[in-house]
Order: structure tokens, then sequence, then C-alpha cells
């Protein structure tokens, strides 16, 4: 039987396939870039109801600790329960319906459910408290929340992220009465101000760097 | 497999600190014998054989089918997670951490006051109460591994009328018309069925009932119970009596076929050893001589160990009690003892008058209770080392006798209305009893129960059981202490209580609030009599220590009835043809009821190192002599009754008996326990519950594949265990360990000076090999079971394993435990091979497997002289239950297939009590860590902390001269140090005939 195609035909034939080989695979790649990040950086988040951190703490003042009340004392910063919203909501803005949910899940004892933000994966053992008693501040991770009308995410929370600061934790070390401040930016001597913190703090920088402090 | 020849074995009878070279089985030794050096063969975990049996073509379709599969995985985004928050949030509840409830138990008859974990409202780690006198902080298997029976999926979830699903107001509708039936004759045709009720509420309950309706009748009845030792202590005492021992007290035991060491309860086991730990350098820590049937853990830990059969323990009795003084008539010569070994011990206890002690076996025959009663009372032992009280249990009756009054009834048609509460009688009631053919005959069957079980099957009614996380209750520990049984999650099926259903058979509550109603039943029992303020404080305390103060049963004088002693003894057979039969209760299933719980299956069994079976254990002569070798099948014929059972030989198993376990052979235990091993109950008689004669064995030539860790990661014969005997230890403390101390030069880099060094140090002079340590491991680190199969293959996933070695001869072996975690090598050789940097150092000396970075290539495991690196062949982890989600620890990751792990020395605990310690600015102090496995082991045997401290625990026990590495040869420098055993032989018995095999040690 004569042969069916041409020489020519048959390297087209398998270049194109290779081609057609690596567009797929470069796709691939692009795409799970794309979406391997959710929700992606630098983009709000909607929640039901659209919570506004920004009206909680610049206009009416709360403090963090108001409603994730554990953020000093366990792994967890904690959420707060309908019961705390209830606590001013129950006078105020009572009956609008954008609050609607929120008074709907205490009368029926449904609770809400919010979209994560900020979120690590399962293998990772992240620590609140021992980040806020050792002067880490809320922004340096969670970035100026008092002006996001809705919350998105302003880092990475990649390991390289990390290590940056577990690295050279001198670079974004405050005082620890300036945790919770949102406006905070490091002073001109911040390296010298973060190494003495260091010190003070007694934190153990090889320490940092072990994988069994994150991972176990 | 050729038999056994014991003759062939070369026995090096040392007394010179335990050089004889040590061995795992009898093949092994056997083979040691053959080859001269042991032939060595590849341990199975490392075995081609998975391989080899795939063709080319088959690994290519598995290799691209794999590789499509991995592709098709990774084109999906990670789904969107939601936070959801309380919308009331429970008090004392701060963020997500554990928060801690003292509860208590009563698995077996006697209750350990527990402390369990609770995260987020879910129990899942179960420790001990260290303020509860059956505790003192640790818990023995059972009580660890209960937590996983919670979350069993194969708990039932129904109530169920005839098999079909119903409804509680159904079942109290059909009891109702029933029990107004019943109450016109006052109750006649009721009766209540349950197992040793220790709960004293529950018992007033029940007498209550009994006085409403005193037609009624409560009856009691468990396969391992205390009717033995109750009727000895009538027959010496005129009166039932609970015997107390006070082991801390005692430097000289001898125990009569008793395993008071390894029995559930870990008082007993903490108390004896604690008060000889020679860690602590003690110039005499006493001695511990133990004559048995059947080789217990007991027995392993004895100086002087013996077998005998089952009916020469009374004429040792006899003849122990005659050498003391005792009027005892009919004592024959203890043929079954080497010459001379009675004598000695009679000399030693005497010498030791006030502070020795005689304990009997449960199982043995009220009359050597009663000879020990004697014998203890003519010492002056009673009131020092052992004391007497009233029963723990609310009713201490004969439960043989019980059991057959209801049977009897059952049989004549008397018996309307039986309710069980719990129990599973149908299967492990003696087959001689008929139990399920005459519960036929009974008008209406209820049954309440965990499991939908062999009972429940032939029962009108089966009522899911509330678990003990689940109710209210109150217990008895082995001293009477009463603690509370707080739950700590509601019933997760709606399960009743055996309050709940007592109350409803007196026509109180029958609302379906699960717990109110016993939440305040067992308040009012201990708050009776108190103004509500104190009421309050009384309730708290008890609750918040987890025991009620001062409840302990009050030590009751006795006088000695001396008439039985002239009683002359059964006739004891000599030698003949006929073999010895042993019921003993399973080392990890119990008498059934921890079948479905797949810890305890996968558990090696400490003396065998079977999992998932039970097997008919006979001794090297007795299977040299039948020609029988390990996993043959044999037949099992007594009296009428014919059992297949698997072979497995034991040394130090005496040589015409043979030993079957209970607790296996279920067919409706749930998924786990279904047709695993064989049902020795249908061999049981009611008449003689322990031990029979007349029992025919049969080879059939069928063989049984048994899953055993014995021969996995092996130690090549290097001296993993050291021990040397008192006398040698005084003259030179460290000659047994000297070459293992030897400090060799290193090319790698010191460890830092600064900081923290973990480290432990286990004791082998005070471990009794009970592994309540893996299980706690297991529980701890969300460790998977593998199944039987995977067993075989050697891919069980302990933590730590405990080891069990042989020295000596086979028919006298001293078995020694050794259990195994990582090393945490200083310089670890599997760091130096992983291709990807997933087994690390951190600074402060762990050796960690880092799971996100392992992509499985096993080099480590390979290249690790311990071998106790474990790898997830397949994924173990049942990803899918959500039940057992449920359990699992949130502070440790749930491994997938592919990695490769190994003990972290409890990293999550380090880390976390290192949080705590750095929020408030101070160091970690010795004890603020404290691993799974040192929390639960019942003797301290395992000490961890932070060599850079000097005051630390693991510091001082590491500078004991006893302190030795494992293969120091290699100069891993492991963090983990062993103490070398110290036995304390009588020097009168040393010397001995050759029958003392074991003097040396």
């Amino acid at each position: 039987m004569a042969q069916l195609l041409r020489p020519e035909q048959i390297f087209a034939l398998k270049f194109g396939a290779a081609v057609l080989l690596i567009f797929f695979v470069a796709g691939i790649l692009v795409w799970r870039t794309l979406i391997a990040e959710s929700p992606p950086i630098d983009s709000p988040v909607a929640q039901t109801p659209p919570f506004s951190h920004k009206h909680h703490i610049s206009d009416v003042g709360l403090d963090c600790r108001f409603c994730h009340a554990t953020v000093e004392t366990a792994a967890f910063a904690g959420l707060p329960p309908t019961s705390t919203c209830m606590t001013c909501h129950s006078q105020l803005f009572k009956g609008q319906s954008i609050l609607a949910p929120v008074a709907e899940s205490l009368r029926l004892d449904r609770p809400l459910h919010w979209i994560r933000v900020h979120r690590l994966p399962g293998f990772v053992y992240f620590h609140h408290a021992i980040h806020i008693s050792k002067g880490v501040g809320c922004s340096t991770c969670h970035g100026r929340v008092d002006q996001m009308p809705l919350l998105w995410r302003t880092q990475s929370l990649e390991m390289s992220w990390c290590l940056d600061c577990h690295r050279a934790p001198e670079r974004y070390l405050r005082p620890r009465n300036r945790v919770f401040d949102m406006a905070w930016n490091p002073p001109p001597d911040q390296l010298q101000q973060g190494r003495r913190l260091l010190a003070d703090y007694g934190i153990d920088r090889r320490r940092l760097t072990d994988c069994s402090n994150c991972h176990r | 497999m050729k038999p056994i020849d014991v003759r062939e074995v070369p026995f090096e009878q040392d007394a010179n600190g335990g050089t004889a070279p040590l061995w795992r089985s009898l093949q092994e030794l056997t083979r040691r014998a053959a080859s001269g050096n042991g032939e060595r063969t590849l341990p199975p975990a490392n075995s081609p054989r998975d391989l080899a049996e795939i063709d080319r073509r088959q690994f290519l379709r598995l290799a691209a089918a794999s590789l499509s599969m991995a592709g098709a995985g990774g084109c999906s985004r990670a789904p969107q997670q939601t936070i959801v928050p309380y919308v009331h949030a429970p008090p004392r509840l701060v963020g997500g951490d554990p928060q801690y409830f003292a509860t208590s138990a009563d698995l077996c008859g006697t209750a350990q006051g527990l402390l369990v974990k609770s995260n987020y409202g879910r129990p899942t780690k179960i420790e001990g109460n260290p303020s509860h006198p059956g505790s003192l902080g640790a818990t023995d298997i059972f009580a660890q591994a209960a937590v996983l029976d919670l979350w069993d999926p194969d708990r039932a979830q129904a109530v169920l009328h005839r098999s079909q699903v119903s409804t509680w107001n159904a079942f109290v509708a059909d009891l109702g018309a029933h029990m107004s039936r019943l109450s016109v004759n006052a109750g006649t045709g009721l009766r209540i069925l349950s197992e040793s009720i220790t709960s004293p509420t529950l018992a007033a309950q029940l007498r209550t009932l009994l006085e409403r309706f005193p037609g009624a009748r409560w009856h009691q009845y468990q396969p391992i119970n205390r009717d033995h030792a109750y009727e000895g202590s009538r027959l010496a005492f005129g009166e039932v009596l609970e015997t107390r021992y006070h082991c801390d007290k005692a430097r000289v035991v001898l125990s009569l076929d008793s395993d008071f060491l390894g029995s559930p309860g870990v008082r007993y086991a903490h108390d004896f050893v604690g008060a000889r730990r020679t860690a602590d350098a003690q110039p005499d820590p006493g001695r511990l001589y133990v004559i048995e049937c059947t080789p217990t853990l007991t027995g392993s830990f004895a100086d002087h160990r013996y077998a005998a059969r089952f009916n020469e323990i009374e004429a040792i009795a006899r003849a122990l009690a005659q050498a003391l003084g005792l009027p005892v008539v009919g004592g024959t010569s203890a043929s079954a003892l080497p010459g001379g070994v009675l004598a000695a011990c009679a000399d030693d206890l005497k010498r030791n008058a006030g502070q020795a002690l005689l304990v009997a076996g449960e199982t043995q025959p009220p009359i050597v209770h009663a000879l020990a009663h004697a014998i203890n009372e003519t010492l002056g032992n009673v009131g020092r080392t052992l004391s007497y009280s009233a029963p723990i249990l609310a009713l201490a009756e004969n439960q043989g006798d019980s059991l057959r009054a209801l049977v009897d009834d059952m049989a004549a048609g008397k018996v309307d209305t039986l309710v069980m509460l719990g129990g599973n009688p149908v299967y492990n009631a003696p087959a001689d009893r008929h139990f399920g053919e005459r519960l036929a005959k009974v008008g209406l069957r209820v049954h309440l129960s965990l499991y939908n079980d062999e009972t429940s099957a032939l029962c009108d009614w089966q009522i899911p059981q509330a678990h003990f996380l689940e109710s209210w209750s109150d217990t008895r520990a082995f001293d009477g202490t009463v603690a509370i049984q707080q739950p700590l999650i509601a019933p997760l099926y709606g399960g009743k209580s055996a309050h709940q259903m007592v109350a409803l058979l007196l026509g109180e509550g029958t609302s379906s609030d699960h717990d109110s109603n016993d939440h305040d039943r067992v308040r009012e029992l201990w708050t009776r009599g108190h103004p509500q303020a104190d009421a309050d404080a009384i309730w708290d305390r008890a609750l918040q220590r987890g025991m009620i103060e001062g409840s302990q049963l009050p030590a009751r004088p006795v006088s000695l009835q001396s008439d039985f002693l002239r009683e002359s003894a059964a006739p004891v057979a000599g030698g003949g043809g006929d073999l010895d039969l042993i019921f003993a209760p399973d080392p990890t299933v119990w008498d059934g009821r921890f079948a479905n719980n797949a810890w305890l299956q996968e558990l090696p069994k400490p003396l065998t190192k079977l999992t998932w079976d039970n097997a008919a254990l006979v001794s090297p002569q007795l299977a040299k002599h039948m020609g029988l070798a390990n996993e043959d099948q044999i037949e099992l014929q007594y009296r009428g009754a014919t059992v297949l059972a698997p072979v497995w030989i034991v040394p130090g198993q005496p040589e015409a008996t043979v030993t079957v376990t209970l607790g296996y052979g279920r067919s409706r235990s749930g998924r786990i326990g279904d047709g695993a091993g064989f049902n020795a109950f249908l061999l049981r008689r009611s008449d003689e519950p322990w031990h029979g004669r007349g029992l025919q064995i049969r080879k059939t030539g069928a063989k049984v594949r048994l899953a055993t860790t014995q021969h996995h990661f092996s130690m090549e014969g290097r001296r993993p265990v050291r021990a040397t005997t008192l006398d040698q230890f005084l003259r030179d403390p460290s000659a047994v360990t000297a070459d293992a101390r030897r400090r060799q030069p290193s090319m790698y880099e010191p460890a830092p000076d600064d900081g923290y060094a973990w480290a432990m140090s286990i004791n082998l002079d005070a471990c009794i090999g009970c592994s309540a340590c893996t299980i706690a491991c297991q529980s701890e680190n969300n460790i998977p079971v593998v199944g039987k199969a995977e067993v075989l293959r050697g891919r069980e996933m302990h933590w730590i394993r405990v080891d069990r070695y042989y020295q000596g001869a086979p028919e006298q072996p001293r078995t020694y435990f050794q259990p195994v975690p990582c090393m945490h090598c200083e310089d670890a050789p599997c760091e130096a091979v992983c291709p990807v940097e997933a087994t690390v150092h951190d600074s402060e000396g762990l050796n960690l497997q880092v799971y996100n970075r392992c992509i499985g290539t096993r080099f480590c495991s390979n290249n690790c002289p311990y071998k106790v690196r474990r790898f997830n062949f397949l994924q173990y982890a049942d990803e899918d239950t959500e039940s057992l989600k449920a359990q699992r620890n949130p502070e440790v990751t749930v491994r997938m297939r592919g990695v490769m792990e190994k003990c972290t020395y409890c990293v999550q605990r380090i880390t976390n009590a290192r949080i705590e310690a750095e929020k408030g600015n101070r160091r970690l102090g010795d004890g603020d860590v404290v691993t799974a496995c040192q929390a639960a082991c019942p003797t301290g045997a395992i000490a961890f902390g932070n060599l850079k401290d000097p005051h630390s625990r693991v510091n001082q026990t590491k500078a004991s001269p006893l302190e030795y590495a494992l293969l120091s040869e290699l100069n891993t420098r492991p963090r983990t140090t062993y103490l070398a055993k110290l036995t304390n032989p009588n020097p009168e018995l040393m010397n001995g005939p050759a029958g003392d095999a074991k003097a040396g040690s």
C-alpha cells in the first residue's frame, strides 16, 4: 500500500501537534496563575450584608477588638456573633433593608455567612495573638482596613511574603501601643527601632524561619 | 513450614547483664540456630512483592491514568470558603482554643477520671484526670480510644422496631402498654439485664424500680466479671468485699495468675512501678514473682516468672500457705514449679511480712482468692499493702448465677418484658445458656446499645444509646471514689441513657429533652441534704475536679473465717494427654465491646503483636509435638463445640495449655469488627468460664493469614534493649551501657547552645508494654488506620511502636518491651538523603517532616536506621466520612497519599506552649510541654523536656548511668534515649536448677 502522506505533510502534522501541545500546556499554566488566588488581591469582596469596615472604624470609631475579640489571646482573631452586631443595631438603623440579614439571623437563630477574604492553606498554622503581642500591626498584613468600604486582600499571603518579615522582622515591628493603629507608618529610623524592639520582645530570630514554626 | 525444634536452639545462659542475643520470634531464633548468624530477609515494608504483581503494560497504563488524573485534578479553582460566626457565642469559648472538661468513664467495670479536650464543642482527645485516683493523669488504651467510638459512623443511629426505623414516641407507647399490663401484677415478668454497674444514681433508680414493682428483677451479666474474686472474699470473710491493693507499699509481690499491671485501669501499674522505678536510684526496688497460665504484661515485668497450668495454681497457693504455716489441708507439693522456687518465694514473703502482697488472678477459682486472703492476713499485709471495702459494684451478686436465673425464667416463659441496658448477651453469654434461643420466648425485648449488634437483631426494639461523652451519669473508681460523668456534646443520634430508660419504666419523664433530667438526677443524689448555695458549690467543685472528694469507700476491718482452709483441694489431674483451654479477655478489643474501634483493632497486641485477629495461643513445645506452625488453622473441640482458629505460638505459654481470647468473631459489630477473628464465646461454658480441660485440637491443613507487626522494622539483633540486674548495677552502674555512651566525633556542625533543646528519655525499667502511648499518639496526631491487608504489607502507621523482644529459652523466656518513636537524631541520616529538603532540623533540635514539601521518594525511610518513618502509600486518612472529620485534632495536618510522616515530639503542643509562654514574656518551664505519649503513660516511663534546662526531669533521668542511645555506634546522636532495664532476681534462685532459665536477666 502506498503512503498516504508525503514526508512534508508528515512533518507539518508532527510540527503542528507539537505546537498545539506547547500552546495547550502554556494555556493551562496561564489559566492556573489566573485562578490561583481566590479572591484576587485588591479586588473588593461582596458580602451579605455589605459590611463596611471603613464606616465602623473611621466613622464610628470602633476598635478592631470590639468585634475581633480574641485577636490578642487566641490563634483565631474571632468573628463577632450576630448578638455583637445587635448591641448597636437593635437601636441604630433598625429596620433598614441593608441590615435585614442581621436581624433575620438573630430572629431565626441562623448564623451569617461571610466570604473568607484572607485564607491560608490547611498545612499553615497562623496564630494572631503571638503576632499582636510581638508588635506586628494589623495593617501590616491586612492593609488600611479603615479605608475599605468592602474588605479586600492587600497582600499575597504566600510563603515568600511571610518569610519576608520572618527573615527581617525589624523592618515591620512596632511598639505595642501602635499595633492597632491603622495609620502607622514606619518612622525614618525604623531599622534601629525595630532592632531594639526585637530585643525587647525577646524574639529568637533563628526560630522564625524554622519550618515547625508554621507547619506541623 | 517445618515445626520448631526448640532443642536446636542454643541458649546462652547468661548471668552477666543480659547480653544473650535477643529474639523477636521463634522463626528468627530457629533461623539463627540453623544458619549460625540468622538469615537476613528484607522486612516486609521494603518488599518488592507489590510491584512484582504488576506487569509492564499494567504499570504504564496506571502511570498514564494517574498522570491524566493529576492534570484533571488541577483544573478546578479553589472553592470559595465562608466563615460562619455564632448567633450567640457560647460562654467561655475563646477563639478556636480548645476547652477541657472533666468527666469519667466506666468502660470495663471500674472508672477512670478523664479530661476531655473539646474543639468548638467537638470532643477530640481524651486525657487522664490528674486529680482522679483511678487515673492520676494517665489512661489505658480503652479510655484513649473511646473518643473514636463516639464518632464511629457505624453506631446505632435510629430507634428500630423489628429492624424497621421507628420513633422514640412509638417505643414509649409500646412499652407503656406493656408496663400498664405488668403493673397489675406488681411488675412480675419485668426483667432488667444490665452489665456491671458502678453508677450510684443508676443503682438508686433501679432500686426504686424494684420497690415499685416487687415482682420485677434486675440481673447483671458482663462476660468479664469479678464473680470469682467476690466469691473468694465470701469464702474467706463471709461477705462480699472489694480487695484494694496498695501496690506502692508492697516490696515483694507474688501474683498467682493475676495481670494486675495490664488490666484496664492504670492505678496499680502507676503505684507498683512508681515505687520501684530505678531511675530514681533506689537501692532496693523490691521484687515481683509471677506464676501464670498464659503470658501477660505482669509476667513480662516480673523478676521471676513461671508458667503453670490453670489447676496447678491452686496447688501452689496451698503449698505456699502451708509453707507459711497455715493449717491447709491437701497441699500437694507444687510440682509445677522448679525445685526451691516455692521455698525461696515463701522466704522472701516471710522476710517482708507486712510489706509483701499476694495477688490472686480474677479468673482463678474462689479458693485461690480465699487462700490469698489468708496468706495476706498471716503475713500482716492487711491494712498495709491491701485493704478491703464494700464492693464498688452497686449490686455485687454472682453474675453467672444471675444470668442463669434469667435464662431459666426466659425458658420457662416467665419473662414478659426484658429491658437490656447495654451489653450484648446474645454474643457473649456462655454457649450453654443459649441466650439467643431463649430470648425468642420473651414477650417484649428491648435493647439499649451503642451499636445495632447481635442482640439488637433479635430484639423488638433497639434504642440507640448515648455515649458516655453524650450523657450525664456517675461512676466509681477502683477505690470507690465517685466521679461525675459529664457530657461534652449533645447525643449525635438522639441516643438515650440507661437513666432515661429506667425513668421511662418508672413512668417518669418521657421528654425528648436529652440530658436535663439525667443531670438533675445525678446532681440531686450528690447534693441532697445541702442548702441551695452549698449544693451549687459542691456540684461545681465536683464537676471542676472531676470527682467527689472523700467519696472513696472506707476500708473495712475483716476477720478471716478459717473453715475453708481445712477443706481438701479439688483433685489435680497429672500431666496426661489432655489440653487446658484458657479464656482470656482480648488485650485490645476486651470482650468484644471495642471490636468496631479501628484504633484498637490495629493496635498490636502487646505480646503477640497481632492486629485485626485473635488466635489460639499455643506453647512452642505443643507446636513441636503437634507439628503446628504459626497461621496453621486448627479445629478446637471442647465439650461438644467446635471452632476453627489460627495458631499462634507464644513463648512462655504452659506446655499443655491453649489460650483463646474473647471478643472476636463478631457478626454485627460494624464495618471494622465484622468477620475479624473467631468467636471464643462459642466454647465458653457457664460452669467453667475461664478454663476447662479436655480440649482436642486437630490441624485442618488450611492457613489463615495473620497480620503481625512482629517482623517489621528489624533491628538485626544489635542489643536494642539492655538489661542488667540490680546486683551488677550496684557493682558497676554503667557496665551495661558503657559502649553505647561513648561520644564519637562528628563532622556535622554542633547544635546551637542557647534556646531550647527538646529531648526524650524512655525508661525501659518502667515500661510495662501496655501500648497506651501508641493509642494516645494516634489520637493526638490524626494517625490513620490502614487495615489488615496493609498491615500484612508492613504499612502500619503508628508513630510510636512498642517492640517486644524475647531472651532465653522459648519455654521460659524473659520478655522486654521497648517503645520506639522517632529518635530525633542530632545528625539525622534521613535529612541527608531527602532531595527536596522535606525533612530538616529546626533550631530546637526537632527533626521535622514538612508534608507540603514531601514528594514521597521514601529515601528518608530507607536511610532511617530506626525504621520509625511511615509512608502514606494510599489515601489512608478517611476524608469522606463526616463524623470522623469531627474527631480529628485541628492542630495537626491530616496527611494525604504520597507523604512521609513520623513522630514530631508533638510539635503542636510545643508550639502552643511556646506561644503561651512568649505572650507572657517568659521561658518555657519544665512540664509546660507534655507529649501525648508521656501524658498517657501509666508508669511515667517517658520523660520529655528541655536539655538546656539543668533541672528538667529529662536531664535528670538522662544523667542516670543506665542511659544509652539506640544504635549508638551509628553516631546519629539521638535526642530520644533509653534507660536500661533493671531486674532484681532473688539471689537464692540465681544459680538454681536448670529449669529456672530466667534467673539471669
